[in-house]
């Protein structure tokens, strides 16, 4: 059957054209929208929130496990979201909380996008048993369990955000090595790369100027998704208490913290945390499925 | 008319539309058929000219967004555009029968020869798995296979093209159904093998009684094969009539075309004739002859539709310029 | 066939070796072994000791050689915490482990299966949209954050499920079992549930795929022409072909899950190898660490190796590949 022709799109920039395409999915507008805002919200913490949790004088001790809504008769504040069991106001722990995520995840996916990328373009542009090694490499980390590899590593290194950071970026290099690879074996046989080589430019001038650029769109789309990976995984090593130290606690040590008084009917101390873990979980996910969805070369035409 | 004067299959008017986002396709649009008892029917046409979508819509095997909107098949006196799915799927397979293009395709990879025929039976009757099984071997040597019990405890990658597809023909017709609907069987094929597989279908079907439908952009595959011709082109029918009479007098400029672009002994060193332009796109099809856009001889009227003219009995075509008679 | 499993045996084998070392730098080399092998609370006479015992003035060839001596002896040395081989600590408690696990993949096949068939059915449909929406929840939250939830409506707010413990089990030979009573059953219902959803939305992902891949072939067609029953089309010629990728990755996913149960035996204080491994790190008990990890890799290696056989058992044409 024949094919209906779709119409040649008008000139337009590139990029107005991507925002044009993007703007065509309500959720994940939706998704932009509300990572922006809880964004917003991390990077402003300490002037929006209207307490700081780790200041521990401010703390009314006697305020502590207040439910949401209750006002301090000490100070007369609203603790919107109640208080935890160190008298700490669960929305200002939160907003300090996600900005220590947000913080761990977008380092460690930055770390391993930048490691994974240069690994798997140079195995790719030299080839070889260069290419071989390193991808078994790859294959055999794959072959792994992140969370498993990430909770031996953290045993080995101790506790504290950087190692956290390190042992993130450890088990997620591997996705961008291997998806760097496959793109840029494609690109290699590209004309362009054909006449650059025959210009004599050096290989790493080749690699980063010319080949890289066309690499990034699945990249992007990748450490997108990862992002959300980043933070769910660091959420589970801190909530399982080998993730960040006390003193910085992220959305996954304040669940933890709230876990035993969720038994006894005081689910705030968890829940408000854990909804804002995974709304920014689930917002990422929709704008990153989408972007997947208009910068997939295939789905393109 | 009596039950034995009435003919197997009767299309009237079949329209089958998809409804994409586009548009809608008029894949088929208004085809007419009749076919008699052990009748062999060449049904050709470009591809995209809808003789696919006609064959399966007489199956009823249209998939959305597919459907059959208009027109009626009459089958042995039944409706079978109307006819509830449950009932349709008895007669699939059973009185009606499909061989498919591809026989690399058409059987599948995971299962058995064996399982593949006799699931074939025993959907249609209670029958023991070992009666089923001596009925898939007797059918496997009809069509021309040598030492069918190997064959049957194959699996369908270990055998050849050909090999395929006699099986996928034994299949249909191991429940000696009234109609085969064949759609380019042969296409796929080695040449060597083509001429084989087409004599052999043949001549079973003369042996059986049943009627075929041979589906082909191949004028020259029909012409030893079919007792009648229809020649289909963007969804309509244009011409009909026995294989004699439309190859020696065709009456629709586009079966001339067709017929001149076979090779033949008289063609022999002079350059092959060429339709010119291409087969239109079926979506937002103009009113008129779809074929006058590449017809030499159109004029204003083709601008409407032409009627289907009769000429005799089973003789038809659809052009307001009939070529045959000028030669 | 008999070369390609001796050759993928092989491989095995190297990875272990490979995995070994990699286990033996990270954990013997990487900072003080005697701090990871001697408990906090120990003298600096024990501590000479646990040295000279180790022999860490030798090559480094020679520890590791002995490392592996030992290991491959089942001797990963002893937990600090009981004195117990750190082995049969993590072999009492791998039943639970395996139980939590079976019954999470049972229901993420169970559940994922039919619904990706489902999905990919009528991919346009509400039906299927609410499915891959639902499945988009079950494949980005972590895992202890459903379990959280769960825990907190069915646990606490409906008081229908117990949140902890895997309650009484049955002794059958050396295993304890607890899914031979009914209260073993109610006990992993809801940690089996967190683990099993993720792995459900998954296999939705990846059956919804492999049914819109093989719908439109043509034999799924041609076995329609020939009258079959909507029953055996889609319970035979479909469930058939699209059986290999939901096996390889059911067979992969087992060995995520078991990894995952850490997690989940945390959340539900499940009595597993999983939670002995949190609380090991936790207490610096490192022989436990150590041994988990080398059965772990061994486990993960050897079900691999498994799947990639089932794959050929299945998929008749792969065999032929292979004989070529």
């Amino acid at each position: 059957m024949a094919a209906p022709m779709i119409p040649a799109a008008k000139t337009a920039s590139p990029r107005r054209l991507l925002m044009q395409r993007f703007a065509e999915s309500p959720l994940a507008v939706l998704g932009l929208g509300t990572l922006l805002l809880l964004l917003g919200f991390a990077a402003l913490a300490p002037w929006v929130a209207p307490q700081n949790p780790y200041d521990i004088g401010a703390l009314e001790i006697f305020d502590s496990q207040l439910p949401p809504g209750s006002v301090s008769e000490f100070t007369g504040t609203t603790y919107w979201l109640g208080t935890d069991g160190q008298a700490r106001d669960v929305l200002s722990a939160m907003l300090y909380g996600m900005r220590t995520s947000l913080i761990v995840a977008v380092t460690s996916v930055l770390g391993a996008l930048l490691i994974g990328t240069t690994i798997g373009m140079v195995a790719a542009y030299i080839g070889g048993w260069v290419d071989a090694v390193l991808m078994r490499i790859v294959d055999l980390q794959l072959s792994f369990p992140a969370i498993l590899v990430a909770l031996v590593l953290l045993s080995v290194l101790g506790q504290g955000v950087d190692k956290v950071i390190l042992a993130l970026v450890i088990v997620q290099w591997a996705y961008f090595a291997r998806t760097a690879r496959s793109t840029a074996m494609v690109e290699r046989n590209r004309e362009y790369v054909l006449a650059a080589r025959c210009l004599n430019l050096g290989s790493r001038r080749i690699i980063f100027r010319h080949m890289l650029p066309n690499c990034l769109p699945p990249l992007i789309v990748i450490a997108t998704i990862d992002l959300a990976h980043a933070i769910a995984a660091e959420a589970t090593l801190s909530f399982l208490g080998i993730g960040v130290p006390v003193t910085e606690p992220s959305l996954g040590m304040l669940i933890a913290n709230g876990f035993e008084f969720m038994m006894s009917g005081q689910y705030w101390i968890s829940f408000f945390p854990g909804m804002a873990l995974a709304l920014l979980i689930l917002a990422i996910n929709l704008v990153g499925d989408h972007l997947r969805d208009i910068l997939n070369p295939r789905n393109a035409q | 008319m009596t039950a034995a004067e009435r003919p197997l299959l009767s299309v009237e008017r079949l329209q089958t539309h998809f409804h994409t986002r586009a548009g809608v396709v008029k894949a088929v649009d208004g085809v007419d058929l009749t076919l008699r008892r052990g009748e062999i029917l060449g049904l050709v046409g470009e591809s995209g000219s809808g003789k696919s979508i006609t064959g399966f819509s007489i199956l009823g095997l249209i998939d959305p967004p597919g459907r059959i909107s208009g027109g009626r098949i009459g089958f042995d006196g039944r409706d079978l555009v109307t006819l509830p799915e449950a009932e349709r799927r008895r007669l699939r397979g059973k009185d009606i029968a499909m061989i498919f293009q591809d026989p690399s395709m058409t059987l599948n990879p995971v299962l058995r020869i064996d399982t593949q025929m006799i699931e074939a039976v025993q959907a249609h009757e209670k029958i023991s798995r070992q009666a089923a099984l001596r009925r898939a071997r007797d059918v496997l040597v009809a069509v021309g296979i040598p030492s069918p019990d190997e064959r049957l405890q194959a699996y369908p990658f270990e055998l050849s093209g050909g090999m395929r597809q006699r099986i996928a023909i034994a299949i249909a017709m191991i429940n000696r159904p009234r109609l085969i609907i064949a759609d380019e069987p042969t296409t796929a094929l080695d040449v060597s093998i083509q001429g084989q597989i087409i004599h052999e279908v043949k001549a079973l079907c003369r042996q059986t009684g049943t009627a075929l439908i041979w589906i082909t952009h191949d004028l020259a595959v029909v012409a030893g094969l079919a007792d009648r011709i229809a020649v289909m082109y963007a969804g309509r029918v244009v011409e009909t009539g026995t294989t004699a009479e439309v190859i020696r007098n065709p009456q629709h400029p586009y079966t001339q075309g067709l017929i001149a672009s076979v090779p033949s002994r008289e063609t022999r060193g002079h350059r092959l004739y060429q339709i010119p332009g291409m087969t239109p796109s079926l979506l937002n099809l103009p009113p008129g002859c779809a074929f006058s856009a590449r017809c030499a001889h159109a004029t204003e009227t083709c601008r409407t539709a032409p009627e289907l003219t009769e000429t005799g009995a089973g003789r038809a075509f659809r052009c307001w310029h009939p070529v045959g008679d000028r030669r | 066939m008999l070369v390609f499993v001796i050759n993928r045996l092989l491989q095995s084998v190297i990875v272990l070796l490979v995995m070994s070392v990699l286990v033996f730098v990270g954990i013997f080399l990487i900072g003080d072994p005697t701090a990871m092998l001697v408990s906090p609370e120990a003298t600096d006479l024990e501590r000479q000791m646990v040295r000279e015992a180790l022999g860490l003035d030798r090559s480094m060839l020679v520890q590791y050689l002995s490392f592996m001596g030992n290991a491959l002896q089942g001797d990963f040395g002893r937990s600090f915490l009981t004195g117990q081989p750190a082995l049969q600590l993590i072999l009492e408690r791998m039943p639970a482990t395996f139980e939590l696990v079976i019954v999470a993949m049972g229901f993420a096949v169970l559940m994922g299966v039919p619904l990706g068939m489902l999905a990919g059915m009528r991919p346009e449909a509400p039906s299927s949209r609410a499915i891959m929406a639902l499945s988009i929840f079950g494949f980005s939250l972590p895992t202890f954050w459903i379990g959280l939830m769960l825990i907190m409506v069915f646990a606490v707010q409906l008081g229908l499920l117990p949140a902890s413990g895997r309650g009484p089990t049955v002794e059958v030979g050396p295993l304890k079992l607890s899914l031979l009573t009914l209260q073993g059953w109610y006990h992993v219902a809801l940690p089996a549930l967190t683990l099993g959803l993720a792995k459900a939305a998954l296999l939705i992902r990846v059956t919804r795929a492999a049914t819109r891949e093989v719908l439109p072939m043509d034999y799924i067609k041609f076995a329609r022409a020939k009258g079959l029953p909507a029953r055996r089309i889609f319970g035979v010629h479909l469930l058939k072909n699209i059986m290999i990728p939901i096996l390889t990755v059911s067979g992969l996913e087992f060995g995520q899950a078991i990894a995952f149960a850490v997690v989940t035996e945390s959340v539900f204080s499940w009595p597993g190898m999983g939670k002995l491994l949190i609380d090991s790190i936790i207490t610096l008990d490192r022989p436990v660490v150590v041994a988990y990890v080398l059965i772990m890799v061994f486990f993960l290696v050897i079900l691999n190796l498994v799947v990639d056989l089932l794959y050929m058992a299945i998929d008749p044409s792969s065999r032929e590949k292979v004989r070529d």
